[in-house]
C-alpha cells in the first residue's frame, strides 16, 4: 500500500487537512474508528480519528493539529508525498441509535473528528444538534461540512468573535436541559469532555466519549491506552475509543496523557546528531 | 546409505567450549549483543565433541528436525558453508534460533554427550553457521525460482509464519504474510531485545525469505484492515493464523494506572520496536526512573529489566516463586545476575502508590512460601500476611505473561476459541475450512521454537489439502 498524499488544505492556523489513499480503510472504515500512522521513518505512531473518505479516489481524510514533532513531520507532507505508515481502521465504530434528539458536541480539532458521527446519526434517522467550540472565529473548522450534515449546529468561541461567547460545555446549558437529548457524543480536549460529562450527570441522556489516551500499536497489545472506566480497565484502542462519558476517570487520563509532556519537549527541540557535522 | 567415516576422532572429555560474551561492565551502558559467538578454534572443539551417534537424539529432539549431527561433522570438519546448507535444509533461522531457542530443552537436553559430560553446545554452533554464512544470505535465495502456485496468507510476521512461508515457497505456493505493525518478525521484533537477538540478523534472515518470493505486506491488520472472508475472496486458498500472543496480563492491582508503570509489552515494544533507548534521537520516549522494579520470572521479565538497567536505572526483579522456578532462557538469567540486576525472590506486589501528580513512588510488597504443588507442577506461593512493607520505586514493569492477541477472534465469530485461545484439530486445522492456526495464539504464551513447530505442521497440512484439492492447481 503507498498511503500517497492527495490533498492537503489548511483549515485554521496549525490545523491541517491531509487526504490520503487508502483504498482497503476507505471500504471498510465506520464512524468513530480511527488510524495510526507513522508520517516519517524518523516518527512516532500516533492516532487519528479518521474524519472522511471518498470510493471514488480510494481516500481517506484526517485533520491534524501541527503542535509536536510527529504531527509537524505529518503536515509536512506534501501532495504525492508517500506517508511511511498508515494502519487500520482501528477501534470500535461509534454507538449509534435511531429516532433520538442527538446532541454532538467537540471542540477544537476534535470538531473534524465529530464530523462522520454526527453525519452517521443523521442518517441513522435521528434529529442531529451539534455544538462546536473555537479559540475564536478564524479557528471555526469544517463550517459547510458540518452544516450539511446535522439539522442544526451552533458554534461557541472563547472570545466571543462568533456565535455564543463561551465554551461548549455553557453553550450546552444555554441551550439544553435534562430532557432535550436522549444520546449525546463528545470528542475533544480532556477538560471539554470532562466538563461536558459532568453538566450532563443526572440528566436522561446518554453520554459516549471517544478517548485520545498515548497508544503504540493500537491493536490491544501495549496497554499504554488504559482508562478506568466504571473502575474497570479497559484499552482505549480495542474497547474505545469511544466509553460512557459518565463511568471514565478523566483526571487520570489527563495524567496519564501528561507522562512524556517533558519529552516531547525535549523531541521537539532536538536536532538529531547525524550528519550536524557537515557545514 | 552408510554415512562416510570421519576425518576425525570425536573428543566428548574435551571441555565444553565457553561463549564468549561482551563485558558485563560495557554491557551494562550498551545496546550491543552480549554474546559473541564462538572464534573458529572454538568451533573445532566443539564439533568434535559431538559423538556422531548412530540414532541421534538430539535430531528427534528438535521440534525442527534441523539435522545436527551432520551439520555438526560440517563444522568439525571446518566446512563451514556447507554446514549452514544442511541446516538450511530444515530453518533459514539459525541466526535467530542460534541465539533465542532453549537448546537447553531440547537438543542439548537429549544429547549423550551430557549424560556424562556437558552436552554439546548445538546452539552456539548453529549460530556460528548462521554467522559465517551472513555475506552469501543473496546468493542462496538467488537459487529459487519464484513461485507460481496456488495463493496463501498468512497473518503475523513472527516464528510461525516464517517458517511456515519457508515450507510453503519451496513447494511453490505464492505466500503472503500480513503483519500489523511496521515491522516485520512479530515477537522477535518488538519483544526479543537488540542484545540478545540484533536487528541485522532478523532482517537478513527475514530477506531471505523475501529474495525467495514471499510477499510482506505490513501495517495490516486481518479482521480490521480485511477479514478473513475477505482475503479468501481476493484468491487466497488457505490462511495461517500465527498472531501471537499479544494481549498483556494485568496485575489487578491498586495504581495500576500510575503513571510510571508499564506492561511488558508496552516496555519493550518503545524500547524494541521504537528505539526508545535512542531517545531523543529517536522520536519514541519510555520514562526510566532511578529505580526500577520488574515483576514477573520469564524471558520478558530479564529483557525489560535488563534494558531498564542498561538505561541506568537501579533494576530489582520481583518474582513470587524461587530462583529454580524461574521460566527464562538459563543463560538470560545468568547473563542478568551478571549485570547487576538484583533478584527478589518469594515477593509479589499488592499495591502501588503514586505522588500528588499521579506518578508511581512506592510499590507494597507481600512475602511469599511456597506450598503444594500447583496444575503447572511447581509448588505455589502462599502469602504471609504479616510481611508487606513497602518499596521506594520509579518505573514498574509487570512482565506477568499475555494472551492470544483478540482482535482477529473478536470480529471473526465463525473461530471457535476457548479462554481466546483458537481451537485447532491434529492438523492444524481451525473451526473455519482451509483456515489453520498455531504458535502462541493456540498456546498461549509458549517459545520461538514450538511456535516454528507448529508453523511448519501447519505449512505441511495446508500442502496436503491444496494438492490433493483439483479445483486450485
Amino acid at each position: 500500500m503507498m498511503n500517497r498524499v492527495l490533498a492537503k488544505r489548511e483549515l485554521a492556523p496549525l490545523v491541517t487537512l491531509l487526504e490520503v489513499e487508502a483504498p482497503r480503510i476507505q471500504r471498510r472504515w465506520k464512524a468513530g474508528q480511527f488510524i495510526i500512522i507513522r508520517p516519517l521513518e524518523s516518527s512516532e505512531r500516533i492516532p487519528l480519528t479518521i474524519v472522511d473518505s471518498d470510493p471514488v479516489r480510494q481516500s481517506i481524510t484526517m485533520v491534524i493539529q501541527a503542535i509536536g514533532k510527529t504531527t509537524r513531520e505529518a503536515v509536512s507532507l506534501e501532495p504525492q508525498a508517500l506517508m511511511c505508515d498508515l494502519v487500520g481502521p482501528l477501534g470500535e465504530p461509534a454507538t449509534m441509535t435511531t429516532g433520538k434528539n442527538v446532541v454532538c458536541m467537540a471542540g477544537g480539532v476534535g470538531v473534524a473528528e465529530l464530523l462522520p458521527v454526527a453525519k452517521a446519526f443523521h442518517e441513522a434517522g435521528n434529529r442531529v444538534v451539534a455544538l462546536c467550540g473555537a479559540r475564536s472565529d478564524n479557528y471555526r473548522i469544517l463550517d459547510t461540512e458540518l452544516q450539511a450534515a446535522v439539522d442544526e449546529l451552533h458554534w461557541a468561541t472563547d472570545d466571543g468573535t462568533y456565535g455564543f461567547h463561551g465554551n461548549v460545555v455553557q453553550l450546552l446549558q444555554s441551550l439544553a436541559g435534562p430532557d432535550t437529548f436522549q444520546e449525546g457524543h463528545v470528542i475533544g480536549p480532556i477538560p471539554m469532555m470532562k466538563a461536558a460529562a459532568e453538566a450532563t450527570r443526572g440528566w436522561n441522556m446518554k453520554l459516549h466519549a471517544s478517548l485520545n489516551p498515548v497508544m503504540i500499536d493500537g491493536t490491544g497489545m501495549c496497554g499504554g491506552c488504559r482508562v478506568t472506566v466504571g473502575n474497570e480497565v479497559k484499552f482505549a484502542c480495542v474497547d474505545g475509543p469511544e466509553f460512557d462519558a459518565h463511568l471514565v476517570d478523566f483526571d487520570e487520563l489527563t495524567r496519564r496523557n501528561r507522562a512524556y509532556r517533558e519529552m516531547e519537549q525535549e523531541a521537539l527541540a532536538h536536532k538529531c546528531r547525524v550528519g550536524l557535522d557537515v557545514r | 546409505m552408510a554415512a562416510p567415516p570421519l576425518k576425525y576422532k570425536p573428543n566428548p572429555k574435551a571441555p565444553r567450549q565457553a561463549l564468549p560474551l561482551l563485558d558485563a561492565h560495557v554491557r551494562a551502558h550498551s545496546a550491543d549483543e552480549v554474546a559473541l559467538g564462538f572464534t573458529p578454534e572454538q568451533v573445532s572443539v566443539e564439533a568434535q565433541r559431538c559423538l556422531q551417534c548412530a540414532k541421534p537424539t538430539c535430531v528427534e529432539a528438535c521440534p525442527l528436525h534441523i539435522d545436527i549431527k551432520r551439520f555438526i561433522a560440517r563444522l568439525a570438519e571446518g566446512e563451514f558453508q556447507s554446514a549452514h546448507d544442511v541446516i538450511s535444509e530444515q530453518s533459514p533461522f539459525p541466526g535467530v534460533c542460534g541465539r533465542v531457542c532453549q537448546h537447553e530443552l531440547f537438543c542439548e537436553d537429549a544429547c549423550i554427550v551430557g549424560r556424562k559430560w556437558d552436552p554439546v553446545a548445538i546452539g552456539s554452533l548453529e549460530r556460528f553457521a548462521a554467522d559465517h554464512a551472513r555475506l552469501r544470505m543473496k546468493e542462496l535465495a538467488a537459487s529459487y525460482p519464484k513461485p507460481t502456485g496456488p495463493k496463501v496468507a498468512l497473518v503475523g510476521s513472527g516464528p510461525a509464519s516464517l517458517i511456515a512461508a519457508y515450507d510453503l515457497v519451496r513447494w511453490n505456493y505464492q505466500v503472503t504474510i500480513f503483519e500489523a505493525l511496521h515491522k516485520l518478525g512479530g515477537v522477535l521484533a518488538y519483544g526479543i531485545p537488540n542484545f540478545r537477538l540484533p536487528r541485522e540478523i532478523l532482517r537478513e534472515e527475514i530477506a531471505r525469505l523475501q529474495n525467495m518470493g514471499v510477499e510482506f505486506v505490513v501495517d495490516f491488520i486481518a479482521g480490521k484492515t480485511a477479514t478473513l472472508k475477505e482475503l479468501m475472496e481476493e484468491g487466497y486458498q488457505a490462511i495461517f493464523i500465527g498472531t501471537g500472543a499479544g494481549l498483556p496480563h494485568m496485575m489487578g492491582i491498586p495504581g495500576e494506572n500510575l503513571v510510571g508503570v508499564y506492561t511488558a509489552n508496552e516496555f519493550l515494544t518503545r524500547i524494541n520496536l521504537m528505539e526508545a533507548f535512542k531517545f531523543p534521537d529517536a522520536p519514541t520516549p519510555v520514562r526510566i526512573g532511578k529505580r526500577t522494579i520488574v515483576v514477573g520470572g520469564g524471558n520478558s521479565a530479564m529483557d525489560a529489566a535488563r534494558w531498564a538497567n542498561r538505561m541506568g536505572s537501579e533494576t530489582t526483579i520481583l518474582y513470587r516463586r524461587g530462583r529454580v522456578e524461574l521460566k527464562a532462557r538459563l543463560e538470560e538469567i545468568e547473563h542478568a545476575e551478571e549485570e547487576g540486576i538484583k533478584f527478589e525472590f518469594l515477593a509479589a506486589p499488592v499495591a502501588l502508590y503514586g505522588d500528588e501528580n499521579g506518578y508511581v513512588k512506592e510499590i507494597e510488597c507481600i512475602r511469599m512460601e511456597l506450598g503444594e504443588p500447583d496444575e503447572s507442577g511447581r509448588r505455589a506461593p502462599v502469602p504471609i500476611e504479616a510481611s508487606r512493607h513497602r518499596i521506594p520505586v520509579d518505573t514498574v514493569v509487570a512482565a506477568i505473561g499475555q494472551a492470544p492477541n483478540p482482535t482477529l477472534q473478536k470480529v471473526t465469530p465463525q473461530l471457535i476459541t476457548r479462554r481466546g485461545r483458537i481451537l485447532i484439530d491434529e492438523q492444524g486445522e481451525t473451526s473455519m475450512p482451509r483456515v489453520y492456526a498455531g504458535g502462541d495464539v493456540v498456546r498461549g504464551g509458549s517459545t520461538v521454537i514450538l511456535a516454528m513447530k507448529d508453523g511448519r505442521a501447519a505449512a505441511k497440512a495446508i500442502h496436503d489439502t491444496l494438492s490433493s484439492t483439483p479445483e486450485v492447481q
